[in-house]
């Protein structure tokens, strides 16, 4: 898959490393984890409710369509949190599971 | 929250919040402070600006003029403002309001709830995109215009290799121009307004020739730039497949020609709606905005609401941009003043709303030039998506209406869920609004309005609080 975002100045931060699906990657610091992940892929995650690819729309917090998940099960939109080093995010949305159970 | 609490009250125990630190909170916030009051500055973003004025993050090099152009004088002063300002007020970035009750916020910052209390709100939520749907908009590489800007804004990048820009409004050209500019290749602008409507705009827009002037070198440096720009077209669709998206984009010319650009990204967007949904659940009276064909809120000359206590300013309140927010939020900090009976000068309100009225013509004068293309959602196939969170078709938004009759859209939306989904309607009950119009036959006016709810944005199952609920339990 290719690159969906270019990158078009700002080279010159320092590099982060963080994992993405298991696999590691590098982003600048800085960077969106949208803008991380959209400079090496074409899209985000897969849409519910159809068999299209989803890649973001507002990048200002509005539409939520780029939510991507901490390993942990935490839902974070991908447009406005920015990559951290050692941050493990997984793009599929994980098992739905009751945070009260029990 | 009545005024008349307002007054019994000492400056110093009063709690004036501000939600948003764009430029008419921050201009609020600046009046506050110079009559001697600490304001509560609650802010989504992480840094103040809000979307126009937005900060780079830290580690970011470009210059004021890189990256704000034309307005690069005007950001910097707004930042500096605030920089001013940040030690006299009581600045929570990163904190959203996601619903409120009389004298209560519900926040939420970094996955913790807290509320916050108060007895006057002043309301600075901004707007967002303006989005009309056109077939295929659902495809991966769609991005609304502001998202587009975002982008290179804050990040330095471009939504792709070759940008088709499409819409209309001033922002169209803003930040074709801007891409262009910052080195990225654009495919194309198409404008779906007509020159006409143009000149028949001019004498409105006269009212700030400086920014027609700026409007006119921008559209002369993409003509320069042998940049493909069409005006009065009607959008046709977005091609593309479901796994790679976007590849390119069609529209019919003034002429009746069928134009087809190739590009992987697309820009859209038709001009600004207001964030009104804070305010919607505090009880404030919204009002059709006749030319700009969508509801805004119903505030007096000065920014207070129909609720007492509760403020608002900027586009949030209605859309007359970045240079009228920081006049309105100066504005109804004013207002707010005299409403606590502090000392205000009659020629320091007569001045805000002055240079307001001017505003408010070149405003008009904008809604004019650049309409809301409301016969496209008549023209809308009924394949099309409106709803592009849970992919729900023009056709099927029409069944609701023919077969259950359906004619208002809160209605409508429950049969259907246009508006619904994850951005709660922010994308679709405009045009959501106009498709179901159409098929009553009814004006757009008449079939009302999308109701806020709380969350007025999705929250997290896993706030702190939950997550220690989960750890004591057994």
């Amino acid at each position: 898959m290719s690159a969906r975002f270019v990158r078009l100045a700002e080279g010159e931060r320092p590099t982060v490393r963080l994992m993405v699906d298991g696999e590691p990657i590098e982003a600048l610091q800085g960077d969106t984890l949208m803008v991380a992940l959209l400079t090496r892929v074409s899209a985000l995650r897969q849409s519910e409710f159809d068999p299209g690819r989803r890649a973001g729309f507002c990048l200002m917090g509005a539409c939520q369509d780029c939510w991507v998940w901490t390993r942990s099960g935490e839902r974070l939109r991908a447009c406005s949190n920015e990559v951290r080093e050692g941050l493990d995010i997984v793009t599929r949305q994980p098992e739905a599971i009751w945070p009260l159970r029990g | 929250m009545a005024t008349a609490r307002l007054k019994n009250l000492q400056k110093d125990a009063l709690r004036v919040v501000i939600v948003g630190a764009g430029p008419a909170g921050t201009r609020c916030a600046e009046t506050l402070v110079a009559a001697g009051i600490r304001p509560i500055l609650l802010d989504e973003n992480r840094r103040d600006g809000g979307q126009i004025y937005r900060r780079q993050p830290e580690g970011f090099t470009r210059d004021y003029a890189t990256l704000y152009g034309s307005e690069a004088e005007k950001a910097r002063a707004l930042h500096q403002s605030f920089d001013r300002l940040r030690e006299r007020i009581d600045y929570r970035p990163d904190t959203l309001v996601w619903s409120l009750t009389p004298g209560q916020l519900c926040c939420v910052s970094q996955g913790k709830h807290t509320t916050v209390d108060y007895d006057a709100l002043i309301l600075c939520t901004g707007a967002t995109d303006r989005l009309m749907p056109i077939e295929g908009w659902q495809l991966a590489g769609t991005y609304s215009l502001g998202g587009a800007q975002i982008a290179l804004k804050a990040q330095a990048v471009s939504i792709g290799r070759r940008v088709v820009f499409l819409g209309s409004g001033p922002l169209l050209y803003l930040v074709a121009s801007q891409y262009l500019k910052a080195g990225a290749t654009v495919a194309a602008v198409l404008d779906t307004s007509p020159l006409r409507k143009r000149i028949a705009a001019l004498p409105k827009l006269l009212a700030r020739p400086g920014l027609l002037f700026t409007g006119m070198k921008l559209l002369a440096q993409l003509y320069l730039a042998r940049i493909p720009v069409h005006l009065g077209v009607e959008p046709q669709q977005v091609l593309g497949d479901a796994a790679s998206g976007v590849s390119a984009v069609r529209v019919r010319t003034s002429h009746g020609d069928n134009l087809q650009f190739d590009c992987d990204a697309l820009a859209l967007g038709y001009h600004l709606r207001p964030e009104t949904q804070l305010a919607d659940l505090a009880g404030c009276r919204m009002r059709f905005q006749e030319v700009s064909q969508q509801w805004v809120l119903d505030t007096d000359g000065e920014g207070r609401t129909s609720v007492r206590g509760v403020y608002a300013a900027g586009d949030g309140a209605r859309i007359r941009g970045a240079d009228a927010a920081e006049h309105a939020g100066r504005l109804v900090a004013l207002a707010l003043l005299q409403d606590l009976q502090q000392p205000v000068h009659g020629e320091a309100l007569a001045l805000q709303r002055r240079v307001l009225a001017v505003m408010d013509e070149f405003s008009h004068g904008l809604c004019q030039a650049f309409p809301w293309p409301a016969a496209q959602a008549k023209a809308l196939a009924d394949e099309a998506i409106v709803c592009r969170c849970e992919m729900i078709t023009a056709g099927e938004l029409r069944s609701v209406v023919r077969e259950k009759g359906a004619c208002e859209v809160n209605r409508a939306k429950a049969f259907s869920r246009v508006g619904m989904g994850r951005c709660q309607g922010r994308y679709c009950s405009q045009a959501g609004a106009e498709v179901i119009a159409a098929a009553a036959g009814v004006a757009v006016e008449r079939v009302g309005r999308q109701r806020g709810q709380a969350p007025v944005k999705p929250l997290s199952m896993l706030t702190e609080e939950l997550k220690q609920a989960e750890e004591v339990a057994p």
